[in-house]
């Protein structure tokens, strides 16, 4: 089996091929040890061939397999967005703790790529958050999202000062619906002016967890002016890439 | 020097007698030492003569400190410095000592803090907090330190630090028309003059001449490693030229030039005989940007531990120290000065406006040490440099050599996603 793991900040995924065919993905929350978390959801696979991504990319978690690599989650959502659409140009991945704007070559390649500063703003943990703040599932934000008005503004994006301007919004009596619209519509304009800066061009794909958030979506065509492509599973694009990087490799036999 | 055997030498006497804080200060040296194992002596089949520099470390906070004290005995000037536009042949000159003052760690970060604003340059606030908190022999050692008015969180520290230890203040202009070569050669005529009158003596034609000849042989030493570094073999490590480099402000600059000397025979042997870091062919990344001072190793660290080699610095501490040399035929003192002033306005650093010689020279270098990428490195808050990156960005993509930019400080929190933007660019490269 080829297996692709992306350990990211929020949470570890997996994704196991078979002959080319992807016959196991999963996503889990990660936990306070994401190597053992890792290293576990890796036994019953028994990967032959394996490459890690994601902020957890060097941790040894390979067991018994045979070629062992890491790649950045950079190239791992290039070749695992060009697997779902093999003419893909751009790729906005937003995941737990970075947003990334890459923009490809004819071939495939990384020609180039931004990532958003060292803050939360524009990033999942960000939606989290605010989502926290408002008493609000987060599987459930952007269905309340989508209820609220369009009137409603959030100036800062600083994760910190947001959350206090969320607070005086919810005292003057905005309704969570409003305030999560707004929030959503403040990621997406930053997300955007990230987007505008290292566009590639189109087909753009739209990756990572928060590429589930359909009112996320919503607003960045919104924005955009245009169609964003969602892979079937969003937050699995980097393990797949790694999966499909991975059964690219010679086991030297 | 094996990683063992390394050590930071203490003298607890010497720093109590400097005015010190001791029991501070030793737990720097300790943690010093630790990084210091991991950053240099981990690294296998090193040129045998980067033991030198190794001491050289070893001893910074003892040998070195005690040669400063003798000088100033003997009514030597010892000066203090945190910039390249320093005229040091003209200390030289008095027989003075010229030493980079501390800078580069995130250890004297919060000392700055007390007084000065969180959002300025981490190496203002660190030359700062090392004063402010008494944890650096050098600073305790010199009779006067050097500032300049290249960005605006320096010039106005300045203030603040002449209260701690006399502050000689030069204007270095923003554009390098005549008229700001006439204001820089008089600051020069200053700068000299508040020498003369330290050391009371004066400098003369012949004393200049030999200065300048001594830092000249200095520099043209880092412009013989600059170019031996680059070679397919790659020799020597990134790390250890960085090093090498931070080395070249303090240690004493005849016994140094004579040692990367030393350094470069060693390299041209191990080309000889085909020895070097390319079997592993790494990517060949130039550095750009912001000074590294010792010991602000943090980049050179990750991009080197990410499966490439650092093949060059254009740098205050790197090839903006080094590239130039003083013309040195001319016998009287004013054209002596002209000469000098002349050399040091050729540096292009982003406090000039504009400052198109440095994007030439970014490329130039780039060519020549046949990089295949440049990582631009702005230390956070440095506008001058971080807007630059901008139309460095532009020239790169214009002429289509991978680029990238990267904004840090000194604390290590930033490391994960620094590695992440590294190995990428990295990756974008090999493919």
């Amino acid at each position: 089996m080829d297996v692709g793991i992306d350990i990211g900040s929020r949470t570890i995924k997996v994704v196991a091929l078979q002959d080319g065919e992807i016959v196991h993905q999963q996503v889990v929350a990660g936990s306070y040890n994401p190597a053992a978390q890792a290293r576990e959801l890796l036994r019953s696979l028994a990967p032959r061939r394996l490459v890690k991504t994601g902020y957890g990319r060097h941790l040894e978690v390979e067991g018994a397999a045979v070629v062992v690599r890491a790649i950045t989650e950079i190239k791992a959502h290039a070749i695992g967005a060009r697997y779902h659409y093999p003419a893909a140009a751009t790729i906005l991945d937003v995941g737990g703790q970075d947003s990334k704007v890459i923009s490809l070559n004819a071939a495939g390649g990384v020609a180039s790529f931004h990532m958003n500063d060292k803050c939360a703003a524009g990033t999942g943990r960000f939606l989290e958050m605010m989502a926290v703040s408002l008493g609000c599932e987060l599987d459930d934000f952007a269905t309340l999202a989508a209820g609220g008005g369009a009137d409603l503004t959030i100036n800062s994006m600083c994760a910190v000062f947001a959350e206090s301007e969320v607070v005086s919004l919810k005292h003057a009596g905005h309704s969570a619906a409003d305030i999560a619209a707004a929030v959503h519509r403040a990621v997406a304009a930053r997300l955007v002016a990230m987007l505008r800066r290292g566009h590639g061009g189109e087909p753009l794909v739209f990756t990572g967890g928060v590429a589930r958030n359909h009112f996320m979506l919503h607003c960045l065509q919104q924005e955009m002016g245009g169609q964003l492509l969602v892979p079937p599973h969003p937050d699995t694009t980097g393990a797949l890439g790694a999966a499909l990087y991975a059964a690219r490799l010679s086991t030297g036999a | 020097m094996t990683a063992e055997e390394f050590e930071i030498k203490a003298d607890h006497q010497l720093w109590r007698d400097l005015g010190m804080d001791v029991e501070r200060f030793e737990k720097m040296r300790l943690t010093l030492g630790e990084v210091y194992r991991n950053t240099f002596l981990s690294q296998k089949n090193r040129p045998a003569a980067m033991d030198y520099f190794d001491r050289l470390v070893a001893d910074m906070h003892n040998g070195r400190i005690k040669e400063m004290l003798a000088a100033k005995a003997q009514g030597r000037p010892v000066i203090g410095t945190f910039c390249v536009y320093v005229p040091e042949e003209v200390v030289i000159a008095l027989d003075g000592i010229c030493v980079g003052l501390c800078a580069g760690s995130p250890a004297s970060i919060a000392d700055a803090e007390k007084v000065l604003p969180r959002n300025i340059c981490p190496m203002v606030k660190s030359a700062y907090g090392f004063k402010a908190a008494n944890i650096c022999p050098y600073y305790q050692a010199v009779d006067l330190v050097y500032g300049e008015t290249t960005c605006d969180a320096k010039k106005k520290t300045w203030e603040l630090l002449d209260k701690l230890v006399p502050t000689h203040v030069m204007e270095i202009p923003q554009m390098k028309r005549q008229r700001d070569f006439a204001m820089w050669l008089a600051e020069v005529e200053d700068f000299t003059a508040r020498l003369e009158e330290m050391a009371g003596r004066k400098v003369t034609a012949a004393s200049l001449a030999a200065a300048i000849d001594t830092v000249n042989s200095k520099r043209l030493a880092l412009q013989r490693l600059d170019r031996l570094r680059c070679h397919p073999l790659l020799p020597v490590s990134g790390r250890d030229v960085l090093l090498v480099e931070q080395c070249s402000f303090y240690d004493e600059p005849v016994r140094f030039a004579a040692q990367v000397n030393v350094l470069c025979d060693e390299l041209e042997q191990r080309i000889a005989a085909g020895i070097g870091l390319a079997a592993t062919n790494p990517v060949r990344i130039m550095v750009s940007g912001t000074p590294m001072a010792l010991p602000n190793w943090k980049l050179h660290n990750i991009i080197e531990s990410s499966g490439a080699v650092v093949v060059h610095e254009e740098s205050c501490i790197g090839s903006r120290y080094y590239r130039d040399i003083i013309e040195n035929n001319h016998t009287d003192l004013p054209a002596q000065l002209a000469a000098l002033t002349r050399r040091y306005m050729r540096i292009n650093c982003s406090c000039f406006t504009p400052n198109d010689e440095r994007l030439e020279q970014v490329t130039a270098e780039y060519a020549q040490q046949q990089a295949q990428g440049v990582i631009d490195y702005t230390l956070q808050f440095c506008h001058t440099y971080n807007i630059e990156a901008a139309r460095l960005a532009q020239t790169c993509a214009a002429q289509n050599i991978p680029f990238m930019a990267l904004e840090s400080d000194y604390s290590p929190e930033d490391i994960g996603q620094l590695r992440t933007r590294v190995e990428a660019f990295i990756e974008q490269i090999a493919d």
